[in-house]
């Protein structure tokens, strides 16, 4: 697997500045350099590449979009940037950045008291311990608001029942950051705790026969009779909108993420074309090839003009999660659509893991499927428009 | 420690060049351009040199202003400031050696490191005249340097045919650096923020005093030769004939 060159049918590279080229730069190469000589293996083995978290720590990707505490902050557009490079690797890699960055670290800085602010975002930025975010339960995961988990209180702490299925991070986190209803028949008594690893009746179990996202760590939380203490509550949280506050940011690093899968196929279909011969020449030269390349070159272009502004907005301070639900929507959609039709191109190496392109059209999969399904976010945008909701 | 290391940009190695129509020279238009591989292990070394014994590292690139991007890009790998030489017009070789003397003179490094030559026209020649022009010792092609306790000497490897060569060279020197000398570090992003706030002084030729002349001057570029396809011959006797006669190597 070589690496590969960036995409730039627009000239966007001209929109970014040095210091955003720097970081992806930066970044590109770390993934190139230790991460894609593990991938494939990883992905067979079903194992997360651990060895790099100290690495991308060092590098200062996580809690990129954090002033202080050990983080440091860049721009929305080097923030989506990196995410992108992380993601041309593998989903799994870039998962893991998103879920200790935009949803472990996210909620402890936006509702965390100093305390747990100053003990935890040092240690998560440098990777020196990982986070998870359990929002997701076996029966509710678009409509989280159902959830079951419990967090009675009970004196200075609470119980915390109930289980979570489908969190990234799972079993490796050193934090868990865990929603449950402090009122079991009230959304609005949802709040956030800080569960930490080894909390007695607090268990983790990985979830095996993953034909997507290999290369990443996904587990199911229980929970029984777990006791937290008080001070493990994140206090500025309630109801169902503080985790939606995280998850917009862990989209915002989805949609530029997804770029860089399908920017990876994208090019690595292009390559192939050029040099598969079938009847007399490249198959890059028929038409009904060329069709597909230049639908992908040009879906990619697109995509990629809606993170920049994205990213613009994300720091001017005007954007909202409606436009990052569009952003996600359509970002993983067409990566998606490109990582198939590359396979196709491949014809039947594309099937083997000697090439990227069906490892990442199996992890978009999943990506396609968290943090907002496609037709989950088609509904957020439906009710923002037409001001009716079709949720329910 | 004071480390003087030179940051040449150059069209990304990666990239398919398209030559200008006239044959002057290639196509810049949607090429990146990059630090020089060569430059960045030889800032590497300055910034490990540098991390053991304290000290300076500056990095001097010549060129127009857009060279400053690499220049930078070696200041977010932790290089302390920059010296950028404006130039614009054509140069050699020797004319860069006789720039970076005048430099030398005003810096007064310990040490200068150099890539062993620059990947775009692989001249591989500077370093060389650089050092002679200065009228220090040389130590081309490292694989490794170690400088002594007492700062005095650089004890510098090099990969010579068929093995290595441990010269010992008195300080201050000239270094130029070969592949296997390190793995450059990636900047990080507190470095890179960082990079903006370093000085960079920018100085022209003539203030330096350096003159330049270019007595190598490029005539034409031209692509290399396509390739022939091969022949299949018939039996082994073919081979040896056609390896005799045509080919003419045995
Ligand atoms: C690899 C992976 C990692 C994950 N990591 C995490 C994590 O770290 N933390 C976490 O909390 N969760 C995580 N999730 C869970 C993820 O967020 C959920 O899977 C997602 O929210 C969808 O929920 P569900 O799987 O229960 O599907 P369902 O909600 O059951 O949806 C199934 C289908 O029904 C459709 N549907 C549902 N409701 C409607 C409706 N009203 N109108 C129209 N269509 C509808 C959906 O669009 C979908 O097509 C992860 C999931 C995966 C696959």
């Amino acid at each position: 697997m070589k690496p590969v060159n960036g995409t730039d049918f627009y000239l966007l590279d001209d929109l970014l500045s040095e210091e955003e080229r720097f970081t992806r730069h930066s970044v590109r190469e770390f993934v190139d350099r230790e991460f894609m000589p593990k991938v494939r293996q990883s992905f067979r083995d079903a194992r997360f590449p651990l060895e790099v978290i100290p690495g991308l720590g060092k590098l200062g990707v996580f809690g990129a979009s954090i002033e202080g505490y050990g983080c440091n902050k860049v721009s929305g557009i080097s923030y989506g940037l990196m995410m992108q490079e992380l993601e041309r690797g593998d989903s799994g890699l870039r998962s893991f950045a998103s879920v200790q960055s935009s949803l472990a670290m996210t909620a402890i800085h936006e509702f965390g008291t100093e305390e747990q602010k100053n003990l935890w975002l040092p240690l998560l930025a440098g990777g020196q311990k990982i986070g998870c975010f359990g929002l997701t339960e076996p029966d509710f995961g678009s409509n989280p608001s159902g959830m079951r988990t419990t967090a009675l209180k009970a004196g200075g702490h609470y119980i915390l029942n109930g289980s979570k299925m489908w969190i990234t991070n799972g079993s490796i986190s050193d934090i868990a950051v865990v929603w449950a209803k402090t009122n079991k028949d009230d959304p609005k008594s949802i709040k956030g705790f800080l569960v930490e690893k080894g909390t007695p009746g607090f268990s983790a179990k990985d979830i095996h026969g993953k034909l997507s996202m290999r290369a990443s760590v996904t587990s199911e939380l229980n929970f029984d009779e777990c006791k937290i203490d008080g001070d493990h509550v994140l206090p500025k949280t309630g109801g169902l909108k503080s985790p939606l506050t995280c998850l917009m940011q862990a989209r915002y690093s989805i949609a530029w993420g997804a770029l860089g899968a399908a920017m990876a196929c994208y090019e690595e279909a292009l390559g192939y074309a050029r040099e598969r011969i079938q009847f007399s020449k490249p198959i890059a030269g028929y038409q009904l090839v060329q069709e597909r390349l230049v639908w992908m070159l040009s879906e990619i272009t697109k995509a990629q003009l809606l993170a920049w502004r994205m990213g613009t907005m994300q720091d001017n301070g005007s954007l909202k999660h409606y436009h990052v639900s569009l952003a996600k929507l359509n970002n993983v959609k067409i990566a998606l659509e490109i990582a198939r039709s590359c396979r196709d191109i491949l014809g039947a190496n594309g099937i083997t893991d000697d090439y990227q392109c069906m490892r990442h059209m199996n992890n978009l999969e999943s990506v396609y499927t968290y943090e907002g399904t496609n037709n989950i976010h088609t509904l957020i945008l439906g009710e923002h428009i037409t001001g009716i909701k079709a949720f329910e | 420690m004071k480390i003087l290391v030179t940051v040449k940009r150059v069209s990304d190695p990666e990239a398919k060049l398209k030559i200008k129509p006239d044959g002057s020279w290639i196509q810049t238009e949607g090429v990146k351009f990059v630090v020089n591989p060569f430059d960045e292990i030889a800032v590497e070394e300055a910034l490990r040199i540098k991390e053991k014994q304290t000290g300076e590292v500056v990095v001097v690139s010549i060129g127009e202003k857009v060279v400053t991007e690499q220049m930078r890009a070696a200041l977010a790998m932790g290089a302390d400031r920059g010296i950028f030489v404006n130039y614009t017009g054509s140069y050699d070789s020797y004319d860069v050696a006789n720039i970076l003397q005048k430099v030398v003179e005003q810096e007064k490094p310990d040490i200068i490191i150099l890539g062993k030559q620059a990947v775009d026209d692989d001249m591989g020649a500077a370093g060389f005249m650089l050092a002679e022009l200065l009228g220090y010792p040389q130590a081309a092609f490292a694989s490794k340097v170690e400088i002594s306790d007492d700062k005095k000497k650089a004890k510098v490897t090099r990969e010579i045919d068929g093995g290595l060569e441990v010269k010992e060279v008195e300080l201050p020197c000239v270094i130029t650096a070969d592949l296997r000398l390190n793995t450059p570090r990636y900047a990080s992003l507190p470095n890179i923020m960082k990079a903006k706030q370093k000085p960079v002084k920018e100085v022209t030729v003539d203030a330096l005093g350096a003159a330049v002349k270019p007595r190598v001057t490029v005539k034409k570029l031209t692509e290399p030769p396509k390739r022939k396809g091969g022949v299949k011959v018939e039996s082994v006797q073919d081979l040896v004939t056609k390896l005799k006669n045509e080919a003419k190597v045995i």
